[in-house]
């Protein structure tokens, strides 16, 4: 099993006192070089759970404990240093009037001094492919560039686990596949662990594990195989069943040879193309 | 239209004015807006001329830039000369048709106060064209920066002007967006009396100040989860320096003001 790094103690949280219930008894464990998907549809508590997790807000009831602190208002501040968070809209956490500036306002705050500062905001944004725009004014880049710069400023305080809430939800498909790949290639390279939260089954299914959340409560969680078994039941929820696994499922039921719910497009061609010389 | 408009346009150009220091600048250009009132006649007047266009010359800004922007000002420049004209009735007349008369000093008041104004837009115009806006607030936040001490709260303005700075070309871009938006629906910006077409602007700013708000509190809630807890303890990532010529800049003008002081009448 691999180590803890977020344990989450039967949270409950809401929003207005008299209101109901965001999140209720929940609790769950993230692990160090995990990709966890958070999904559920609209209103599941999936993006208070973000919230939570880098103090925004603050649970009523329960204990999150981040490594080895524990979160409260003391320890808030070198939490968010180690949870980086990337969110939904790409205009609204772009603070800095250029590129570099951007990057460099979390180290800004930090108190980083300037010549670390030049150094990590280079590497940051080479990271993310966006050396090349340094002087760059948000409104001359996509959408998908703009998530690439708010995932370097994220990076260039070297976080421990980077959270996207919801952050390609309101890119075009290019830039969805961008800002993943980028997350994909940091991830390996930086042993990070990556929390998406998102309503893209097809995201989700790539993740090592997915929690789905329901009302305000932990549903199911497992791998992408194991959810996309459930089927109707996701449909029931709101959730919409990446094509792959909706194609794989209907060719099975016309007593087609295949072996399972397949993920990916590739695996599911691959298979098919091969299925003749099996027969 | 938005193009037009000069104020808070940027033209990127390799000039020793570019290469100036945002605070040297700023000060060159308030002293330079006292000094223009030390001047009095027509030898004075001309250094200040002299000088305006010396500073123009040397910020390689296109001409067509600087003035094709100034149409709007020059209208008012126009107005207050005529104002002047029909105004004042000091000095000898020297000019009569019917019941409209000109006075010395009303033209003399008109041209003077003209130039001075003219100058000044300028001299404020030379400085917008080649100082990116977010240069000239970190120019402000370090003249300003012994206010600290009384509580003014320096920083937060920097960056709150650097903000606004920031969402000006998204909230145009917004605008437009909304304006087709409700073109599509119906609404008429272009043409009809003025009263209509003031009425029209409600729909596009209801959810133009709808969506700021929105705007506003999602970036406070991304800035706090980077880290943002106020100006204490924070480091500057963009620095400025001090070179030669900015303090040449400042003695040049220094002798501007002597000479000024001198011919003045």
């Amino acid at each position: 099993m691999k180590k803890s790094l977020v344990q989450l103690n039967d949270i409950s949280f809401k929003y207005d006192l008299d209101g109901d219930y965001a999140l209720r008894n929940v609790s769950f464990d993230i692990y160090e070089g995990e990709w966890l998907a958070i999904v559920g549809h609209n209103g599941s508590g999936k993006s208070t759970m973000a919230k939570l997790l880098n103090g925004l807000n603050f649970p009523q009831e329960g204990s999150i404990t981040v490594g080895e602190l524990k979160l409260s208002e003391e320890t808030v501040w070198d939490i968010r240093e180690r949870i980086g968070m990337v969110f939904q809209n790409p205009d609204n956490q772009f603070v800095g009037t250029t590129v570099q500036d951007d990057v460099a306002f979390g180290l800004e705050n930090h108190g980083i001094p300037r010549e670390e500062m030049v150094e990590r905001v280079y590497k940051a944004l080479e990271s993310v492919k966006m050396d090349q725009f340094l002087d760059q004014e948000p409104h001359h880049l996509s959408g998908g560039q703009k998530q690439r710069v708010a995932i370097a400023g994220v990076l260039a305080l070297r976080p421990d686990i980077i959270v996207l809430d919801e952050a390609t939800s309101m890119l075009d498909p290019r830039g969805r596949e961008e800002v993943l790949e980028t997350v994909r290639v940091l991830k390996k390279n930086h042993e990070m662990t990556v929390i998406s939260i998102t309503h893209d089954l097809e995201e989700a299914a790539k993740a090592d594990r997915i929690i789905v959340m329901n009302k305000g409560q932990v549903y199911k969680q497992g791998t992408p195989e194991e959810i996309f078994q459930l089927d109707e039941e996701l449909v029931a929820l709101g959730l919409d069943i990446p094509f792959p696994v909706k194609m794989s499922k209907m060719l099975k039921s016309l007593d087609l040879p295949v072996s399972k719910y397949h993920l990916s497009e590739e695996e599911l061609v691959a298979e098919l193309w091969t299925s003749h010389s099996k027969m | 239209m938005m193009e037009k408009m000069i104020f808070g346009r940027y033209v990127p150009a390799d000039s020793v004015i570019h290469k100036m220091d945002p605070r040297s600048k700023l000060i060159i250009i308030f002293l330079f807006v006292c000094i223009v009132f030390i001047a009095n006649n027509a030898i004075t007047y001309g250094a200040l001329v002299v000088y305006t266009f010396l500073m123009l010359g040397l910020s390689k800004v296109p001409m067509r830039f600087v003035f094709g922007g100034l149409k709007l000002v020059f209208i008012l420049i126009l107005f207050t000369f005529l104002l002047h004209i029909f105004l004042t009735k000091e000095g000898p007349v020297i000019f009569e048709l019917g019941w409209f008369k000109v006075y010395e000093e009303g033209l003399r008041q008109g041209i003077f106060i003209s130039l001075r104004f003219f100058l000044l837009i300028l001299m404020t115009s030379i400085l917008t064209l080649t100082t990116t806006p977010i240069a000239i607030t970190d120019g402000l936040e370090t003249l300003l920066g012994p206010l600290k001490k009384v509580k003014f709260p320096v920083h937060e303005l920097a960056l709150m002007m650097s903000i606004a700075l920031r969402f000006i070309p998204t909230l145009m871009q917004e605008t437009d967006k909304i304006m087709k938006a409700q073109t599509a629906r119906g609404v008429d910006f272009t043409s009809g009396p003025v009263k209509d077409r003031v009425k029209a602007v409600i729909p596009l700013l209801i959810p133009l100040f709808v969506s700021s708000f929105k705007r506003a509190e999602e970036l406070a809630t991304a800035m706090e989860a980077r880290g943002y807890r106020g100006g204490e303890g924070r480091t500057r990532y963009r620095q400025l320096s001090w070179g030669l010529t900015d303090t040449m800049m400042i003695l040049l003008l220094a002798a501007l003001t002597v000479l000024l002081i001198v011919f003045r009448t």
